[in-house]
């Protein structure tokens, strides 16, 4: 178990780098000048050369690398221009609207998928599967924040159910502002959730403990949902973690939609403003929450599934 | 699949893809990639008629007709500066689909000739190629792209720089993990027995026969990718005034949803189709073994 656990921690820690490496490549290949993003025009050559200096745009690549990686390091993840403030600081103000927003995606996600996934495997290539099958195609192809102003147009505009904008916090808060973004979060991953589910179900339907639970005279309905289903949570786990960066670009767009002030807003507003050095920090944040959070799901299998963390031996 | 035990066993996969050529093209697909092609011949036909079709100009303002319902003479109505959206749709729907295809084609080729390379020698280098794989993979699309449009700035050009830095990525790591079981076929190991070179044996013998499901799963790139413009125009950092993408028209009709629903609705619709076309074409070629392959 600890011999996994050290390599997985190894195998995030370099990937981790690797992020650090991108972040700090993006701003200095892509083409581009970062100066003239500051300045915005207003470009005289001493001013030029003071905000060169002061973003140590004047060093060389390699001294630049490596006190970019420093400092990101002792947790100083740059300066934001237009808020005047560190970029950590202001980040760390906006993130739990955007957590909220995701945990509760995914919370969506499992209580319309697992039963539709149920249904589904019960009658494999049944009326039922394939009209599943049909509202999980239309789902994948639907742009998300399209699908967000549908939800809003319907049970915002027309049945008054919910506001289509505005954030608030608190469980009521939570449950009156972010529901119907939520819901266009949840559905779009349900189409996911579904399909593998299902796939992962119909699998373990033809292990021999599922045909002794048949053959005890045990209903379909409770050896699918309950023996088969208690099987496939390691492949539903995985499906979350491996989706958590779908997520957080969903949130991006669908913040955008509800108007909702967490990273994904902030993210759009400094593109918008060119203030390359918090779109920095959020990518490079965005790109580690994916990678903990996918070491955490591969942690939790191994913890609970002797077979992942004796593979490798 | 173990690549040992198929060894003389099984026809070499270049036999396969021969046959299934030779089979008669789309005659021999499954209905549903026959439905998802014709789909997307429809709308590939729109845009690349656009011009001829679009019944008004892509910014013909007309002051008299704002906020038309859909229509026999407005399809999919007007906006609040009287255009024809219908119009604008096509044009749009021409913008995207070009954007698509070049930024699903142009990374489909680099990536699966990494992937290969990285996958025939093993090695520090794979592990390298992997590594980087791993991390363009570990960021939010989406927030990869922005970043990169924060520094290139807004418009069509952000976006085709943007996308493909990231999205050879994935083709690297599908070519690479296929290369591993090829590398180790009879026809392969032939061609270092023949003494070919090993650029030969990459390019020639390799490469060709990774890029057939590379093509099966750039069907579904193309759905992600069309998915991925539309939220950035949605967001305002695709295509800038006057030209439209189908986003910014779905943005256009945000403020006047309850009044003037058809404006940011029937834009949508058309990225559904182009969705579904593409969804039901990948499904249908690839029986759904890719999908698992990829996780």
């Amino acid at each position: 178990m600890l011999s996994y656990v050290i390599r997985r921690v190894a195998l995030a820690v370099v990937v981790l780098f690797g992020l650090l490496v991108a972040t700090f490549f993006i701003i200095h290949l892509v083409p581009g000048d970062p100066v003239r993003i500051v300045l915005a025009g207003r470009a005289n050559p001493a001013e030029i050369a003071r905000v060169r200096h002061q973003l140590a745009l004047d060093r060389p690549i390699w001294d630049q690398f490596t006190l970019y990686i420093s400092r990101t390091l002792q947790g100083h993840f740059g300066t934001s221009f237009t808020l005047d403030a560190p970029a950590g600081q202001i980040i760390g103000q906006r993130v739990g609207p955007s957590a909220a927003l995701i945990g509760y995606g995914m919370l969506l996600s499992l209580l319309i998928g697992v039963p539709l996934a149920i249904v589904a495997a019960l009658r494999p290539n049944g009326w039922l599967d394939n009209a599943i099958r049909v509202g999980t195609t239309l789902t994948f192809a639907m742009p998300l924040f399209w699908l967000g102003l549908m939800l809003a147009l319907i049970f915002g505009l027309e049945l008054r159910w919910f506001p289509v904008a505005g954030y608030s916090g608190g469980i009521g808060g939570i449950l009156r502002t972010l529901t119907l973004p939520a819901l266009a979060l949840g559905l779009a991953l349900t189409t996911v959730v579904v399909r593998t589910l299902r796939s992962s179900l119909l699998e373990v339907l033809q292990s021999e403990y599922i045909e002794a639970a048949r053959s005890r005279g045990l209903s379909e309905l409770r050896v699918v949902g309950k023996h088969a289903l208690r099987n496939s949570f390691m492949s539903t786990l995985t499906i979350l973690s491996i989706n958590i960066g779908f997520l957080i670009g969903g949130t991006v767009v669908l913040e955008q939609v509800f108007q909702i002030p967490g990273v994904g807003s902030l993210l759009v507003d400094a593109v918008e403003k060119r203030d390359y050095q918090l779109v920095q920090a959020l990518a490079l944040l965005a790109g580690a929450a994916v990678v903990l959070a996918s070491l955490a799901a591969d942690i939790i299998q191994a913890f609970l599934d002797p077979r992942v963390r004796l593979a490798g031996r | 699949m173990s690549a040992v035990d198929t060894l003389g066993q099984q026809p070499p996969l270049v036999g396969t893809a021969e046959r299934r050529r030779r089979a008669g093209g789309l005659r021999g697909l499954p209905l549903q990639a026959k439905l998802g092609a014709g789909i997307l011949a429809v709308l590939f036909l729109a845009g690349l008629l656009a011009p001829l079709i679009a019944p008004y100009g892509q910014n013909e303002l007309d002051f008299t007709h704002v906020y038309n319902s859909p229509s026999l003479s407005h399809l999919m109505g007007t906006d609040g500066t009287g255009r024809d959206v219908f119009s604008r749709t096509l044009y749009a729907l021409r913008l995207d689909l070009l954007i698509v295809v070049l930024v699903t084609y142009v990374p489909l080729p680099i990536g699966v000739l990494v992937g290969a390379v990285a996958g025939y020698f093993g090695g520090a280098f794979d592990a390298i190629i992997s590594r980087i794989t791993d991390t363009m993979i570990a960021f939010p699309f989406i927030v990869l792209v922005i970043a990169v449009i924060s520094i290139v700035g807004p418009g069509v050009k952000g976006v085709l720089i943007g996308v493909p830095i990231v999205a050879w990525a994935l083709y690297a790591r599908l070519a690479r993990s296929e290369m591993l079981v090829l590398r180790e076929q009879p026809f392969m190991l032939a061609t270092s027995a023949l003494g070919y070179s090993r650029r030969r044996a990459i390019l020639r013998h390799a490469v060709p026969n990774l890029m057939r499901s590379s093509l099966i799963y750039s069907t579904l790139d193309m759905v992600v990718n069309i998915l991925l413009l539309a939220s950035l125009a949605y967001l305002g950092l695709g295509a800038q005034p006057p030209n439209a993408e189908l986003g910014s028209i779905i943005a256009d009709g945000q403020s006047t949803l309850l009044t003037a629903w058809w404006v940011a609705t029937l834009p949508g619709l058309v990225v559904v189709l182009f969705g579904v076309g593409a969804g039901l074409l990948g499904d249908g070629l690839s029986d759904g073994q890719l999908r698992g392959r990829l996780q």
